[in-house]
């Protein structure tokens, strides 16, 4: 039987879930989108972006990547909740939030 | 080595996305950034007191930790932290272990200032090289905001409620975090989320990297209980420190030391004013209760400036 998180669906039964629900890889959260959640959506402007990176750690929802440079990408929209704290926190007014159409 | 948030941004994540936690809740911010302080090379085991960081970052088959996380009761993230140390410095005596492991214990404020209490005392007083850290929301958030003794005077709780019979929570804030330094633990520090987040990340690391059992008190506030919006998380915890509601400073083998001393102490009500749990305080005839709430701070102010001249 498998021991792998993505194995284990709402069909598998309780006799052959893993043995005390332990999960036995990290970060399997991952799969899951968070971002439906969201009602208003962080829009970035990287021209006007001075890489300050205070954005970065406000997030709750690790929703801004930072690459091997240290500079900043785009948001991941598949985690991000659309709180605001980082456009709030934006010097730059690099970040607006703008009603999220589906 | 001083601070440099681009490099600490860097690091790779050890507490990732796919969590259900609030939008613009203070805790996962707060678990990230002390996950990072950690050095690349080690490891860590992760205990979580039930709480709504439990409840939402380990959903079975889901895990939004990276580190291996256990997950016991209430009431013993202290003791089961505490109990896994000990196995790894048994195991690392015989030589079965060679890398570096560090243990640290996430509570909210109900499973460290309450229900948690007894076994986070035991395992501070027996001295185990692990940190534990509280995230202080100020109330039982996951159930539905009822008050804790960490719930400030006069907040409106579903339990406390604010009204023409109650002016909200009747008693004052325990003072946990001076509880934690009378036990004699070497690293006993307060802290919360201000700009780049220095004050946290030098605080965690000191914490995890001091042999012996540290203490972490991490203001984490949340939208839902607090009633304010969203967005403006880092103003309310720039406003607490800046009116010396929540003082930055760090206990180190008992000596005191502040590690941010606003410019201008600024009258409470700039830090109550934003939340809709002190909205009462501002009513017609309930002047007396910011009179009050300014007196406490004041008073603990004083005496917080005392011990850091000590």
């Amino acid at each position: 039987m498998s021991h792998l998180a993505k194995d284990m669906t709402p069909d598998v039964s309780w006799k052959d879930i893993t043995p005390g629900c332990n999960i036995y890889e990290g970060g399997t959260s991952v799969t899951v989108e968070t971002g439906d959640w969201r009602t208003m959506k962080p829009v970035w402007d990287a021209t006007k972006c001075k890489q300050c990176m205070l954005c970065t750690p406000v997030c709750p929802d690790m929703s801004i990547p930072v690459d091997a440079d240290g500079k900043r990408g785009d948001f991941n929209y598949f985690f991000c909740k659309g709180c605001g704290i980082c456009a709030n926190v934006c010097p730059f007014n690099a970040i607006t939030m703008v009603k999220d159409e589906k | 080595m001083s601070y440099n948030l681009k490099e600490e941004m860097q690091k790779e994540g050890r507490f990732l996305g796919g969590h259900r936690m609030c939008a613009g809740c203070g805790s996962p911010i707060a678990v990230r950034t002390i996950l990072r302080a950690l050095n690349p090379e080690d490891h860590a085991v992760v205990c979580s007191a039930t709480s709504c960081l439990e409840v939402s970052t380990f959903m079975y088959p889901y895990t939004s930790w990276k580190e291996s996380f256990i997950h016991n009761a209430f009431e013993n993230a202290a003791a089961t932290i505490s109990g896994v140390e000990t196995a790894y410095n048994a195991l690392k005596k015989r030589g079965k272990i060679d890398e570096t492991w560090k243990f640290i214990a996430f509570g909210g404020d109900g499973g460290t200032y309450d229900i948690g209490f007894q076994s986070l005392s035991g395992a501070m007083e027996r001295g185990h090289d692990m940190v534990y850290v509280c995230y202080d929301n100020e109330a039982y958030m996951n159930t539905g905001i009822q008050r804790s003794s960490s719930t400030p005077h006069f907040a409106d709780t579903t339990t406390t409620p604010a009204g023409t019979v109650v002016p909200g929570k009747m008693q004052q804030k325990k003072d946990l975090t001076k509880i934690m330094v009378a036990h004699g633990i070497p690293y006993v520090a307060q802290t919360t989320f201000m700009g780049n987040f220095k004050d946290i990340s030098e605080k965690a690391h000191k914490a995890i990297y001091t042999p012996g059992a540290a203490f972490l008190n991490v203001m984490a506030p949340c939208p839902r209980g607090w009633r304010y919006p969203s967005e403006k998380l880092m103003e309310v915890t720039k406003a607490a420190v800046d009116t010396c509601v929540w003082p930055l400073f760090e206990v180190v083998e008992g000596k005191y030391t502040l590690t941010y001393k606003p410019k201008e102490k600024k009258p409470v009500e700039e830090y109550l004013k934003m939340q809709g749990r002190f909205a009462h305080m501002f009513k017609k005839g309930n002047e007396w209760m910011i009179e009050e709430a300014q007196k406490e701070v004041d008073r603990k102010w004083e005496e917080l400036l005392k011990l850091c001249e000590m």
